[in-house]
């Protein structure tokens, strides 16, 4: 059985079953990734455009690597400038390639909502692959697997998000899910990072690392957007760096086999050690690696051949 | 302003209808209309009607007779946005929704900073026949918020007031001065409340939902803050600063405080203030979308409780139409704006049905306060007057139909919803202008 949706958006479309259902997918398709000839047919013949309006290497590759190894044909698409600029809109575009008779559109998009607002206009699957600020719900469904696969379970564990989190999608759609599956979800930062009635969506406030870090059984760093430093955010990298970059020694005050996260790209020495990032803690590259399944699974249930 | 027309001789008695000119009457009465003024209105009339074979005599039993409605706040588009609407589709927009009287901004291309502009409304206005149009003036030369526009020759050519509306003026010396000269020409000032800083590109109400949906927000705070220096610097000048479109319970707060004090401040507040919440952005919906945002259910019943108590003086529309290619892209790159003319009426009526406002108290907020303001020559049925009304049935249902409306664009939030009070006919001058029996 597959999902009974057209699009994936937001994590907030799916239900606990849909995001179980995702995670156990992607657990039988892991084993594709470890085989001498890694593809198996499940959407032979089926097209999936790779729609991407925001520069991304890694999501993009992850997308169209998922798409291969499940035999579909991919295509990428990557307009340089944004529809406006281009005089073209992002629904053009979109009915432009729906019309080449595109089965699934992954879209990366500098605006919120542009995937919903795609998904209104064409008969495709739109999967978001981040929207603005508002939600990147691939990602969130990878920690999730990575959590899952590390620690056993979601429900009950303390995670803590670290950084920007009023500028990330990555913590918007991780915030959801996590609730969802049951962690207690805290998150850190400085407050102008913090958006406005940030515990409504279900997370616990903290504004001092050390405080936040105590029980920890997940850490989740953020990645910090330098271009945020000229709108008064914050005073300078270096104070931020005092205060957030997660450390040997901060990282001494949660469970002792807590693991660390990054959506990545890093900067190391600023929100991570190089020690913590390459260290046991780490599962950074796991969550690479599953992105991969994860996003085979996700195609696989919508394209309506599961 | 009007061309004498042969039709201004025709002698027309609405008959029937319910009377309301706020502050005047309100009661049964019939309306006598001659040469495009009001000769007469009273149950019975003193004029012998049906004796008289040169008098039309429209029905009206069942329906509320007003005054013409008085619009504030309007962006007709012409000239350089002739896609979005005209001032002729806008003026037929206009008397559609029972207004007969609307006040354009000065926010078109080129922007109304001289006479020559000024002019080219007025002749527009008058060739479109409609509803009487009266410019608003720019505060500053093309609204750039630096070097003051030539006020004096804008008021001589006919502005009845004075705006940098949608670009407001953020240096606040310029704003002193602006009132302080418009001092010598007794026209209002008219200040679109918002610090661009603090907006830093939001485009909805920052709060839960704009957390929600990773939108950029803008904060109450945004408005507050320029309505506070407004109403300082409203303090300073002696000069009245009417502050457009409030939409924070604390905006409401502050003109109330000033109000008390004496300063001289009048408000209005747009019908979609009062309405909807920023719940209706949901699903990223760029109809929804406007400057000020829609807000929070605290600021909808801190409005409703202005109206009530005066501290807002009027409801104006702030239709602002925009092509349905623009309100079709992603909702942070859609223009701001929704229309409004045709849904004003029902919606400020929902007022009444709530028992927020007397039928009477609102139809004053938006004839005879909003005509006061600008010092306009309209808003009211006394005898003498230019016969600008409105006939409107207040119990009729309808459902919003954007396809329907007058307007060239279609943008509102409306669509679909089921509303009561529905607009039959609008007179400017003594003329059926609108007719919907």
């Amino acid at each position: 059985m597959g999902l009974k949706r057209k699009d994936l958006l937001a994590i907030s479309d799916l239900s606990v079953e849909d995001i179980e259902l995702i995670l156990t997918t992607a657990e039988s398709l892991k084993e594709v990734g470890g085989r001498d000839i890694k593809k198996v047919p499940a959407l032979r013949g089926k097209t999936v455009v790779n729609l991407f309006f925001e520069p991304s290497t890694r999501t993009r590759t992850s997308f169209e690597l998922a798409a291969k190894r499940l035999s579909a044909d991919v295509i990428n698409f990557s307009p340089s400038t944004s529809s406006v600029v281009k005089g073209e809109t992002l629904i053009d575009t979109a009915r432009n390639i729906e019309s080449m008779q595109a089965d699934i559109i992954v879209l990366r998009h500098s605006s919120p909502g542009a995937a919903e607002h795609l998904a209104r206009f064409v008969r495709s699957s739109v999967i978001n692959a981040g929207d603005g600020w508002h939600a990147h719900p691939t990602q969130a469904l990878l920690d999730l697997y990575t959590i899952k696969e590390k620690k056993g379970k979601v429900e009950g564990l303390t995670v803590v998000i670290v950084g920007d989190v009023a500028h990330s999608r990555v913590a918007r759609s991780n915030i959801a899910g996590l609730h969802k599956l049951g962690a207690e979800v805290r998150i850190v930062a400085p407050p102008t990072m913090l958006p406005l009635s940030v515990e409504r969506l279900g997370a616990k406030v903290f504004y001092r690392f050390e405080d936040a870090l105590i029980g920890a059984d997940v850490i989740m760093m953020l990645r910090l957007q330098r271009e945020r430093l000229g709108r008064a955010l914050l005073p300078s990298i270096r104070e931020y760096a005092n205060l957030f970059c997660l450390t040997s020694d901060r990282l001494k005050l949660a469970k002792p086999e807590a693991i660390v996260m990054h959506p990545g790209p890093l900067n190391r020495g600023i929100e991570i050690s190089p020690e913590v990032a390459d260290g046991p803690a780490a599962v950074i590259l796991d969550q690479v690696s599953n992105g991969v399944s994860v996003r085979m699974a996700l195609m696989y249930l919508l394209s309506g051949t599961a | 302003m009007h061309e004498a027309s042969s039709k201004h001789t025709q002698t027309v008695c609405i008959q029937g209808g319910t009377v309301i000119d706020p502050g005047h009457m309100n009661g049964r009465a019939d309306v006598l209309i001659q040469n495009g003024k009001i000769l007469e209105v009273g149950y019975p009339l003193k004029h012998p009607v049906h004796q008289d074979p040169t008098v039309t005599i429209l029905d009206a039993s069942g329906w509320i007779v007003a005054p013409g409605l008085v619009d504030l706040h309007c962006h007709l588009r012409e000239p350089g946005f002739e896609y979005k609407e005209t001032i002729e589709t806008g003026a037929a927009s206009a008397v559609a929704g029972g207004f007969t009287s609307i006040c354009c901004m000065p926010n078109t291309q080129p922007v109304n900073d001289n006479a020559a502009i000024t002019q080219f409304m007025l002749t527009k206005g008058q060739q479109a026949g409609k509803a009487r149009v009266f410019p608003i003036g720019a505060i500053t030369k093309n609204s750039d918020g630096e070097e003051l526009a030539n006020i004096g020759e804008l008021v001589e050519a006919g502005c009845v007031a004075i705006s940098d509306d949608g670009r407001p003026v953020m240096n606040s010396l310029v704003m002193r001065r602006a009132l302080e000269y418009a001092k010598a020409f007794g026209i209002p000032v008219v200040d679109h409340c918002e610090d661009l800083h603090l907006t830093d590109g939001g485009c909805m109400n920052e709060g839960v939902v704009s957390t929600e949906l990773g939108m950029p927000g803008i904060p109450d705070a945004s408005e507050e803050v320029m309505v506070a220096r407004n109403l300082a610097l409203a303090g300073l000048t002696g000069v009245t600063v009417h502050l457009a479109h409030l939409s924070t319970a604390r905006s409401v707060e502050l003109v109330r405080h000033a109000k008390a004090q004496g300063l001289p401040v009048s408000a209005e507040v747009c019908p979609h203030h009062f309405s909807i919440t920023e719940e209706a952005v949901r699903g990223y919906k760029a109809n929804a979308k406007m400057n000020p945002p829609l807000r929070t259910d605290e600021d909808v019943q801190a409005l409703k409780q202005g109206l009530i108590d005066g501290t807002i003086d009027v409801i104006a529309t702030d239709h602002a139409p925009h092509a349905l290619q623009e309100k079709q892209l992603e909702f942070d790159t859609a223009p701001f704006g929704i229309v409004g003319f045709e849904t004003a009426l029902p919606l400020t009526l929902r007022l009444v049905q709530e028992g927020i406002l007397s039928l009477e108290q609102a139809l004053d907020k938006l004839t005879r306060a909003p005509a006061q303001l600008f010092h306009l020559p309209v808003g009211s049925l006394k005898p003498g007057s230019l016969a600008d009304l409105v006939v409107f049935d207040p119990e009729e249902e309808w459902v919003v139909d954007p396809e329907q409306f007058y307007s060239k664009s279609r943008n509102t939030p409306f669509g679909g919803m089921t509303v009561k009070g529905k607009v039959k006919m609008t007179f400017v001058d003594g003329r059926l202008v609108y007719d919907a029996r």
